[in-house]
């Protein structure tokens, strides 16, 4: 099973991103106005 | 920063109609080919004694086909409508987007020409050899700098949860790709090409791959269209948007880890086995969290489906998407996996989700897309939309219903052993019992094909009646 020497570290670093990613969306106001981000689509 | 496409007044909706005239097209193609192969199924002299039509070469055509240039050209049309009309912005890059057209049309043609020829990766899903696998690489990048460039140059703050989904499918895709179809041509001048990797390793990266194809192509890309064209449609917001987020974190980390449910009891090791087993079941919450979120759409508004038949077909999509994510889970359990495994229960799972949640949601979503693209309010015939749902839900129900039968019989067959301990089945035995199913699985898909071929009809009316329209971009509405 030598192939997880390759898969657990790449799966170790999409986390990592996943994190980064979630961490980023949280800090640049993403989840801010959850109700009218839903409307939004609605409008044009 | 000030890039081209800020300084722009209208869509690029060009490309949408481009991709999406094409998804229908490759749509009736693909569909074609599986009835071909589904009726070699019950007739193999059908092969005609040509090699270019056997089942072993034409089967991986109808995958690809359905898949990536039906799938593929949906996203791609999808995605670039959503990701322009949700930030506000025209599309980074015309070139590029011309570019991931064209490129992706000659993919699906050399697709058609390789794989009839017998050459072949053997690798499910991932069939085409290495130099049409370096092409969808050259595209993937110019689709992804394409998508996020829209994102980061957006004019609305907020990212629409469609969008992460569509981010979502397309990074994890380039991944995949990459991965997977790593090899070693023979020579420069040859299609042939190994694997970098081998026996149960090579196993667990095909299935870490199709398992997420799965995953992220066929699920997370259309939950993008779906999370878009719903709303849109209903004229409704989504139910609980706080949901939609937490669905999509939950999602996309737990598809990565279900693989493994492809290779129960073989040479896999057992922890790794258990470990897809077990988030396989844990994925059925985030898969119905989507569900829910889509179909609870309509509350206060479930009126709607009596007279409006595209909304129709994408509240059933997400009923027959609710159904395989429970479906496959409960596959996924070992115990039911021995006997599931290698029968036609596998293939009539597949289907459910290929031709009940894909299908379905394409369809409604390009129902309302086309005629909006062609400066029209409504598709050609609104009665030919009604007899195409019809159809299609008739056909997929008579598809999974025949391959339930066949592959349960199957798996009780193949098991069954007589007192002295010998088998009491031969295999050709199952064969020759899977045959009436086989024919009524042939009459599901060729009314599914029919039903394709019907929006065929339609688009090509609807489109030739309007004109290509071309929409400005609304100059406030973004507020931060």
């Amino acid at each position: 099973m030598d192939i997880l020497y390759f898969l657990v570290p790449l799966s170790v670093v999409l986390v990592f991103f996943i994190i980064g990613g979630i961490w980023w969306a949280i800090h640049s106001g993403q989840f801010e106005d959850m109700e009218q981000e839903g409307e939004r689509i609605l409008k044009d | 920063m000030a890039f081209p496409n800020t300084q722009a007044t209208t869509y690029n909706d060009k490309i949408v109609r481009q991709f999406a005239i094409m998804t229908v097209v490759w749509g009736v193609v693909g569909m074609l080919v599986g009835v071909i192969i589904a009726a070699q199924l019950a007739w193999p002299e059908l092969n005609l004694g040509i090699s270019y039509l056997s089942f072993g070469r034409l089967r991986p055509l109808h995958t690809n086909a359905v898949i990536f240039a039906f799938g593929g050209c949906g996203l791609f049309a999808t995605s670039y409508y959503v990701v322009q009309r949700t930030c506000q912005v025209r599309l980074f890059s015309d070139k590029l987007a011309s570019f991931t057209f064209w490129g992706w049309q000659l993919v699906i043609l050399s697709a058609a020409i390789s794989l009839p020829l017998g050459y072949t990766s053997a690798k499910e899903y991932a069939e085409l050899e290495w130099p049409i696998d370096i092409l969808i690489t050259l595209i993937w990048v110019a689709y992804a700098i394409n998508f996020f460039g829209t994102v980061g140059t957006r004019k609305v703050k907020h990212i629409y949860v469609a969008n992460w989904f569509f981010g979502a499918f397309i990074l994890a895709v380039a991944l995949l790709h990459l991965v997977n179809s790593a090899a070693l041509p023979v020579s420069m001048a040859s299609m042939k090409s190994y694997s970098a990797y081998a026996g149960v390793q090579d196993a667990m990266v095909q299935w870490w791959y199709g398992h997420n194809a799965v995953g992220f192509f066929l699920t997370a890309g259309f939950l993008g269209m779906m999370y878009y064209f719903i709303p849109k449609q209903a004229a409704r917001p989504v139910y609980s948007y706080r949901l939609s987020i937490v669905h999509f974190w939950a999602l996309i980390f737990t598809y990565m880890w279900a693989g493994p449910h492809h290779l129960h009891y073989t040479a896999l090791p057992d922890w790794t086995q258990s470990l897809g087993m077990v988030f396989s079941l844990i994925l059925l919450a985030p898969s119905w969290g989507g569900m829910i979120n889509g179909i609870m759409t309509l509350s206060g508004a479930w009126h709607k489906l009596r007279d409006d038949p595209i909304l129709r077909f994408l509240i059933v999509s997400l009923s027959f998407y609710g159904m395989s994510t429970f479906e496959g889970p409960m596959m996924a359990i070992k115990t039911v996996n021995a006997l599931s495994h290698y029968t036609d229960w596998t293939v009539g799972h597949v289907h459910s989700g290929a031709l009940g949640w894909v299908g379905l949601v394409t369809m409604g979503s390009l129902y309302y897309l086309i005629p909006r693209l062609f400066g029209q309010k409504q598709m050609f015939s609104v009665k030919a939309i009604e007899v195409h749902f019809y159809m299609a839900t008739i056909g997929i129900v008579l598809y999974i219903a025949a391959l339930w039968i066949a592959g349960v019989m199957q798996g009780l067959m193949w098991r069954s052993i007589n007192p002295d301990g010998t088998l009491t089945y031969t295999f050709v035995e199952s064969v020759k019992a899977s045959y009436p199913f086989y024919v009524l699985r042939l009459a599901g898909g060729m009314l599914y094909l029919s039903g394709m071929i019907i929006m065929l009809w339609n688009t090509i009316k609807t489109a030739t009646a309007g004109r290509s329209v071309t929409v400005s971009i609304p100059n406030v509405a973004a507020h931060a």
